[in-house]
């Protein structure tokens, strides 16, 4: 059950990256292990250590302030590939709490939004121009509010954004939709008795 | 107003509508694999039982091994548990799984279709993107996250937001030699890998009538590459007897199947058109999908790119994959040939390669896993294993095996793979791995070459 999520104030990493799909996030050999506190060292793992283990100075999300970031500034099409929820779980090991694109997988962004990891979605230019200003001045902040939908800018401009609402609400509040959805339980054996049985298995 | 034939199948799965769009959908069939243990550990930590077992289906195939059929004989410990953990919650929710012991074991997006588990008009759900395959017998089947397997186990329903209707036609008659999987390329080539974000795909046109069964498989099967959660083809005469005496279909189709297909005067919110007979063998050159040329092409030059951030990325992929650009793809060398995977692994992708092969001797290692246990026998019957065979190629057991790299096989680093899998990405297929996406019959004729190829070049 995802802890709630109102509003966020973090340092954020620039990642000019197109297409990152959810095995770079979360490479699909680690996935084999539970979600433990080995989980920290998974994310972008191939990017972020060498074959021997040492960590790469030169990959960004290394670099200090950027190590220390809760929201990433991505590009288009981020999360898209594999449905793994692993990625989200390794994002969230890392310290992300929100990730901003102009675009995402659909199904990296349902997992997102149901473990408390906020996609936010802004237009292209926007996010190009937020990626530039948090590598320009590293260790400059950004807040996402969920409440307003409003992103504030390091230099304060707010930028709206929208969440399904049904995804919000339950973000907002901490619950979780199969508790939600078994208060319809009586919705469903409707449906079932309505319908003649499928073929059978 | 007509109705798309997602429309239809939508339509009749609510359960609950709220005001905001979002509905509550009914799912008819669930699969599941070993990957899936999140989910059920999600249920246990909450008690809750799984609701509806008997429209609950298990198969292992992503950690399974391909050298062997018994659990006990693999040797990693983390691999050995995760196919242990999957056997043990079908056993305890009491629901049908085709393990590693099953002679109808195999993918569940091979296996599945082949079971006649998956009929047109169904929801079908997986934990596994590549779920959209099952959309080529006229299902609405998309994959999900764990938290969603989670949610199905629980109530049989999900949550969803109507996504945006895409019509990719293909149209015209294919050229000889090129295939499903050479149209599936070619179509992410040209709308990208983000092209069908937030989208339903259906594939229609004369070319993709055409089809068989199998290649519309191919074709929905890699909808999630061009972005589409789901990838779906109107059912007809080729579906239905296709579908007729599997174990778990119907004697006789379904006279509502007749009804599953847009109506003339249905929209769509986008459509796009594809000349078939202008579609060549195709392989993919970078680490995305999108960047696939023709295998009689060369790869692309940083300075073709049509955009800053577009020749940053290809810098990004050629330089992993070794590259320069402007090469010509038939001059790439090759380490290794997989055919296998959900995308390409039926009895016809079978034939296809073996057809290529028969009688020659194969340049670099080739390892051919069929995609069932089922198609497996199938192909021996008909002596296809003795031409993998004598050519050199390595003729193993059913699974996700290469295209995934979670049984334990994976390319090495820097080695470079011809694959009839469906991603090229960074590590897919082991860390440091270049994978080079193609149909069967190029994968064979790449085989023979050592080198890019497509069949009869």
């Amino acid at each position: 059950m995802p802890e709630p999520f109102t509003t966020l104030t973090a340092i954020a990493a620039p990642l000019d990256m197109p297409n990152v799909d959810t095995d770079q996030i979360m490479p699909a050999r680690f996935m084999r292990r539970p979600r433990d506190e080995r989980y920290v060292a998974y994310g972008f793992h191939d990017l972020r250590f060498t074959p021997e283990g040492a960590t790469r100075p030169d990959f960004i999300l290394n670099q200090p302030p950027f190590n220390q970031a809760g929201i990433l500034v991505a590009s288009r099409n981020f999360g898209v590939g594999s449905s793994r929820e692993a990625a989200v779980y390794a994002l969230l090991a890392m310290g992300y709490r929100a990730v901003v694109a102009e675009s995402f997988g659909d199904i990296f962004f349902s997992n997102a939004l149901k473990n408390g990891l906020l996609p936010v979605k802004l237009p292209e230019s926007t996010v190009n121009a937020l990626r530039g200003a948090v590598a320009a001045a590293p260790g400059a902040t950004i807040t996402v509010d969920l409440q307003r939908q409003i992103l504030t800018a390091p230099d304060g401009a707010e930028h709206g954004f929208t969440v399904p609402p049904f995804a919000r609400d339950c973000l907002l509040r901490g619950l979780d939709e199969i508790g939600l959805t078994l208060t319809l339980a009586d919705d469903i054996a409707a449906y079932e008795s309505s319908r003649p049985p499928l073929a059978a298995g | 107003m007509g109705r798309t034939l997602f429309q239809k199948i939508w339509d009749a799965h609510v359960v609950h509508a709220r005001d905001d769009g979002l509905v509550l959908l009914y799912i008819d069939r669930h699969y599941f694999h070993e990957g899936s243990f999140h989910a059920f550990n999600m249920l246990r930590a909450r008690g809750i039982p799984v609701r509806r077992p008997d429209l609950t289906f298990g198969f292992g195939d992503h950690y399974v091994p391909t050298n062997a059929r018994r659990t006990d004989a693999v040797q990693d410990p983390e691999i050995r548990g995760i196919i242990e953990t999957f056997e043990q919650n079908a056993r305890a929710h009491r629901i049908r799984a085709f393990d590693l012991a099953d002679p109808d074991q195999g993918i569940v997006h091979v296996a599945g279709p082949e079971q006649g588990l998956t009929l047109p008009g169904m929801t079908v759900v997986c934990g596994d993107s590549h779920t959209s395959t099952h959309g080529a017998l006229g299902a609405l089947a998309f994959g999900i996250g764990a938290s969603e397997v989670a949610h199905v186990l629980a109530t049989q329903t999900i949550w969803q937001s109507q996504p945006r209707q895409i019509r990719a036609r293909f149209e015209g008659t294919l050229p000889a030699g090129t295939t499903a999987k050479d149209m599936a390329l070619a179509l992410i080539a040209q709308i990208g890998t983000g092209g069908g974000l937030g989208g339903a795909i259906e594939f229609a046109g004369s070319a993709v009538r055409a089809l068989s069964v199998e290649g519309r498989l191919t074709l929905c099967n890699m909808a999630i590459e061009a972005g589409a959660r789901t990838g779906m083809v109107a059912p007809d005469a080729i579906t239905a007897a296709w579908l007729a005496g599997r174990p778990h279909a119907p004697a006789q189709p379904d006279p509502a199947w007749a009804d599953l297909h847009s109506d003339a005067d249905a929209a769509f919110d986008r459509e796009v058109t594809l000349d078939a007979a202008a579609i060549t063998p195709m392989a993919t050159w970078g680490t995305s999908p999108e960047e696939a040329v023709a295998l009689s092409a060369r790869v692309p030059r940083l300075e073709e790119a049509p955009d800053e951030a577009r020749a940053r990325a290809w810098k990004r992929s050629l330089d992993y994959m070794g590259l320069q650009g402007g090469e010509a793809m038939a001059d790439v060398r090759v380490d290794r040939v997989f055919l296998g995977s959900c995308t390409n692994s039926r009895l016809e992708d079978l034939r296809a390669a073996a057809a290529v092969l028969e009688g020659r001797k194969i340049a670099v290692p080739m390892l051919v896993s069929p995609g069932s246990s089922a198609t497996k026998r199938a192909a021996e019957a008909e002596g296809l294993d003795r031409i993998f065979l004598e050519a050199g190629a390595r003729w193993e057991e059913s699974g996700c095996s290469l295209c995934v790299s979670m049984n334990g096989e994976s390319v090495g680093e820097g080695e470079r793979c011809a694959s009839t899998s469906n991603r090229n990405f960074a590590g897919r297929q082991g860390r440091g791995a270049r994978t080079h996406l193609v149909s069967p019959a190029s994968a064979a004729a790449s085989a023979l070459a050592g080198r890019l190829m497509q069949a009869g070049a």
